[in-house]
């Protein structure tokens, strides 16, 4: 079955050459165009024109700068702050009697949040009350053992979103890798150690790739929705692995009643990367191989062109010879295997001791934000992910230390994204200067473009 | 679905629709499949035995004894039916013809009950069939909001992802006003502006800021979730009493029509949140499709550029349409904590809103057929829980994926390539 099949004989002539104009090939690739895909099989000539605002805005998100970013981060901090704030129960004493003695409110609300934040930096990047240099750095290689996961699942649907896919599978695939890979690992014996941690590293990502291709190849055969068909994996794994885990002979520790795999054997586990003493693991290298092979396919290889290609514009990329149906299942592989280097990590790196269904922690869909937060390329999805390692280190830290519920560390998350992707918002609270005058301008030169083109 | 024609081919305006529509085998071929699935299951795992279906309760106007029927007969000849039917699926596409949805409804009843009569068999119990369907509706009732909620949103332009958040946030929201006022009607009028709420963040920022939707919609459920997850530990949890006890809505029985056997029981002796659903849903779609409110509407989510030719205000209309959409999702929230349970949990809505929206791709964003995947999803659901009282002998796990496989199933077979509105996620800046 062919990708459009309802490319019927009378709307042959239609607006496919104007699509082919629309692309061009310097124009950047974006997150704007994820639904391309779905757009462009039936969209009309209006549309074109809306496709260029979407670029428009996506320019001048890009051309924001460090003062947006800046912006963001600080109101979303702030809007975590006012939630600490509120919620304090010192303050709120003081607040009983603000108008008698103000003071003593502000000093509560100084209080509240600099110890909040104090206990996220110290649990996150360096812990000051730490006697030698070698604890005090600890937080930060927790930071880096939380980002792996992060970065190899947002780096999947980082790529998926390239080629103009929504992944929202992380789950499933985290967890079907999980299991092939936490099967190898306790229950192949015999092999010596690097051999038995390849192929269990391999057959994990072998199995996220194949059940991500399931979503792919019914995409590209049947035109099922990705959002539908990942959603439902999701639901499918998570009822598999239940099923291996809740049944002796299977996935499940012989002697133990519980949901849970025996640990991990020696021989198959991910080395600690600067000794013992730091939960740190080669995961992590893994996970940086994988941004350094990303950004070679996206950047450098025909493969990675022609997800883009997809993901730019569908039909244009199928008249330029693009073979559509095999970028979306190849695309699906590869998100896939990415995925599952995080669900391998995590059984074979950061908890050895036996996994439950609950392996995938939400990384599935922290990967989304992660993914979003980094512009699906490749190293903004290292930075991400290791941000927002650092938020989870550090929340963790903030909830033990300050009883501050760890769940804050999503709001803060969700605001820097959000606020990330609407510049004109952030300028206008900052009073920053809106570049409105620019697009204006560029606007009838553009127009003069497509005229003249 | 009268939008899609829109947009084909003008010359030929009646033929161009049913053209467009694909004659192919994947109908044909999916349903073959299943019903290998099945007949593969009744010969590894035969249930000998008897099934008991149990149709009538005590208040019925007339008693309908309990059927008892052999069950692997009865799954044997059900799926005899069901090969019969393949067999009409297959000649109509030979024919080139699609295969007609009686034959898909047909056939999917025919193996529903051979399913159920092969797996009650041999069980001393009855399968209450009241049961099983009453638990379904109960189940799809937020699902079913929830799509109505996508429907309306997707087609004046505006991706919906954010479903869930209405869900929790119209949850947590009824919740706290419930508690505050002992008032389940304020709950659920407080659910109903809390999701707007959010709605309105959505329209915020993908209508003027013009971020793209689908972050928007991600971003919201993630920032939803941390909000009513943040204020439950810290506010909620030490103040259980005042802030997190709900009164429930009673149900109301309606008078008569509650004692038809089986469908009054299932469908009229609910309470008010389910009945608004009834009206909701054919509602939603006469507002759609036969009022100016739901041309425009439409026009805007097809065609923005045309809609404001002729003076509509496109960035207005789905402004409105979202706030209604938030305000109906609300009630599917509010269903959570002051019909279903009385109390807000953590992420108590579990992915429901995600299920809503596929509930909405799955019926092509059209509000009867989304309601329906809704119900869909609901009786799967509820399948698994009224067999594991029966004793099924497959592990409940693999009743629990059931839905979800059918649904992929479905979608590659059935649905197939599913068609959204036409300006889907595309932002409008006015020239």
């Amino acid at each position: 079955m062919s990708d459009t099949p309802k490319r019927s004989p009378e709307s042959s002539e239609d607006p496919l050459d104007e699509q082919l104009e629309q692309v061009d090939p310097a124009a950047e690739p974006g997150l704007a165009e994820e639904l391309q895909q779905e757009r462009a099989r039936e969209t009309g000539p209006a549309d074109q024109e809306s496709d260029d605002r979407w670029q428009d805005a996506l320019r001048r998100i890009a051309s924001g700068g460090w003062a947006v970013s800046l912006g963001a981060v600080l109101l979303a901090v702030l809007a975590g702050s006012l939630m600490i704030v509120v919620t304090d129960e010192a303050v709120q004493d003081a607040a009983g009697y603000f108008f008698s003695r103000p003071a003593d409110t502000f000093a509560a609300v100084g209080q509240a949040v600099g110890g909040a934040y104090s206990a996220l930096f110290q649990g996150a990047v360096y812990n000051f009350r730490a006697d030698t240099f070698a604890a005090g750095i600890r937080p930060l290689t927790q930071t880096l053992t939380n980002a792996t996961p992060l970065i190899a699942a947002g780096l999947g649907v980082a790529i998926a979103f390239k080629a103009g896919l929504l992944n929202i599978g992380g789950q499933g695939q985290m967890l079907m890798a999980a299991s092939a890979a936490g099967w190898i690992g306790f229950g192949v014996t015999g092999l010596p150690f690097p051999l038995h941690l390849i192929v269990a590293v391999v057959a994990g990502m072998l199995a996220g790739a194949l059940w991500a291709g399931i979503a792919g190849l019914l995409k590209a055969r049947t035109g099922a929705h990705e959002v539908i068909v990942t959603i439902m994996l999701n639901y499918v794994a998570y009822y598999l692995l239940s099923y291996f885990l809740a049944t002796p002979g299977l996935m499940q520790a012989p002697g133990s009643g519980n949901p849970r795999t025996p640990p991990m054997q020696e021989s198959a586990i991910l080395p600690p990367l600067l000794g013992e003493r730091y939960p740190l693991h080669w995961g992590f290298v893994l996970a940086l191989v994988a941004v350094a092979v990303v950004w070679w396919i996206l950047n450098r290889s025909a493969v990675g062109f022609s997800y883009r290609a997809v993901g730019e514009n569908a039909r244009a990329a199928r008249v330029a010879g693009i073979d559509v149906s095999r970028a979306t299942v190849s695309v699906m592989l590869v998100a896939g295997a990415l995925v599952g280097l995080a669900g391998v990590s995590q059984v074979l790196g950061t908890s050895t001791t036996g996994f439950g269904a609950d392996i995938d922690a939400g990384i599935g869909f922290d990967a989304i934000t992660v993914a979003l937060l980094g512009n699906s390329n490749p190293i903004g999805v290292l930075g991400a992910g290791i941000l927002f390692g650092a938020f989870k280190a550090g929340g963790s830290a903030m909830q033990a230390a300050e009883g501050i519920p760890i769940e804050i560390v999503l709001v803060v998350q969700s605001l820097i994204v959000l606020f990330i992707a609407a510049p004109p918002l952030v300028r206008a609270i900052f009073r920053l200067p809106q570049p409105g005058k620019a697009p204006k301008k560029k606007r009838p030169t553009t127009a003069a473009k497509e005229v003249s083109a | 679905m009268t939008a899609p024609a829109v947009g084909s081919a003008p010359a030929q305006p009646q033929d161009a629709p049913r053209r467009v529509s694909t004659v192919s085998r994947k109908t044909t071929v999916a349903l073959g499949v299943v019903l290998a699935l099945y007949a593969v299951l009744l010969l590894l795992v035969p249930h000998e035995g008897s099934a008991r279906f149990a149709l009538s309760t005590p208040s019925d106007f007339f008693q309908i004894p309990v059927y008892v029927v052999p069950g692997m007969l009865t799954a044997w000849l059900c799926g005899a039916v069901a090969a019969v039917l393949v067999v009409v699926s297959a000649v109509a596409t030979r024919a080139r013809r699609r295969t007609p949805t009686w034959v898909v409804g047909l056939y999917a009843a025919a193996l529903l009950i051979g399913f159920l009569a092969w797996a009650a068999a041999g069980s001393p119990r009855d399968l209450s069939v009241v049961g099983l369907l009453g638990g379904a509706l109960v189940l799809s009732v937020p699902l079913v909001y929830g799509a109505m909620t996508g429907v309306i949103g997707e087609r004046s332009g505006v991706i919906n992802i954010a479903i869930e958040s209405n869900l929790l946030a119209g949850a947590f929201t009824a919740a706290v006003a419930g508690s505050l006022t002992n008032s389940p009607w304020v709950g659920l009028i407080a659910a109903m502006a809390a999701s707007a709420l959010v709605s309105l963040v959505l329209a915020l920022f993908s209508i003027t800021y013009r971020v793209n939707q689908i972050i928007v919609g991600v971003v919201l459920n993630v920032l939803v979730i941390g909000l009513t997850s943040f204020f439950y530990s810290l506010v909620l949890v030490p103040n259980t009493e005042t802030l997190n006890a709900t009164t429930r809505f009673e149900r109301i029985p309606i008078p008569l029509l509650d004692r038809i056997p089986v469908i009054g029981p299932v469908l009229f002796d609910q309470t008010i949140v389910v009945y608004l659903m009834y009206l909701m849903v054919p509602g939603v779609w006469f507002a759609l499709f036969r009022t100016r409110w739901g041309l425009r509407l439409r026009a805007v989510g097809e065609h923005p550029r045309a809609a404001d030719t002729v003076g509509i205000g496109v960035l207005r209309t789905r402004y409105r349409a979202l706030l209604v959409a938030g305000a109906i999702g609300g009630m599917g929230g509010a269903f959570y904590t002051v019909v279903s349970i009385n109390q807000f949990n953590r992420e108590m809505t579990a992915g429901a809103g995600f299920i809503a929206l596929a509930a909405m791709i799955f019926g092509k964003w059209n509000p009867i057929r989304a309601a329906l995947a809704g119900l869909l999803f609901g009786f799967a659901t509820n399948l698994q829980n009224v067999l594991s009282v029966v004793g099924s002998p497959v592990p409940s796990q693999f009743m629990l994926m059931l839905p979800y496989i059918v649904t992929l199933f479905a979608v590659a077979g059935l649905v197939g390539r599913s068609r959204p509105p036409a300006a889907l996620a595309n932002a409008y800046t006015k020239e």
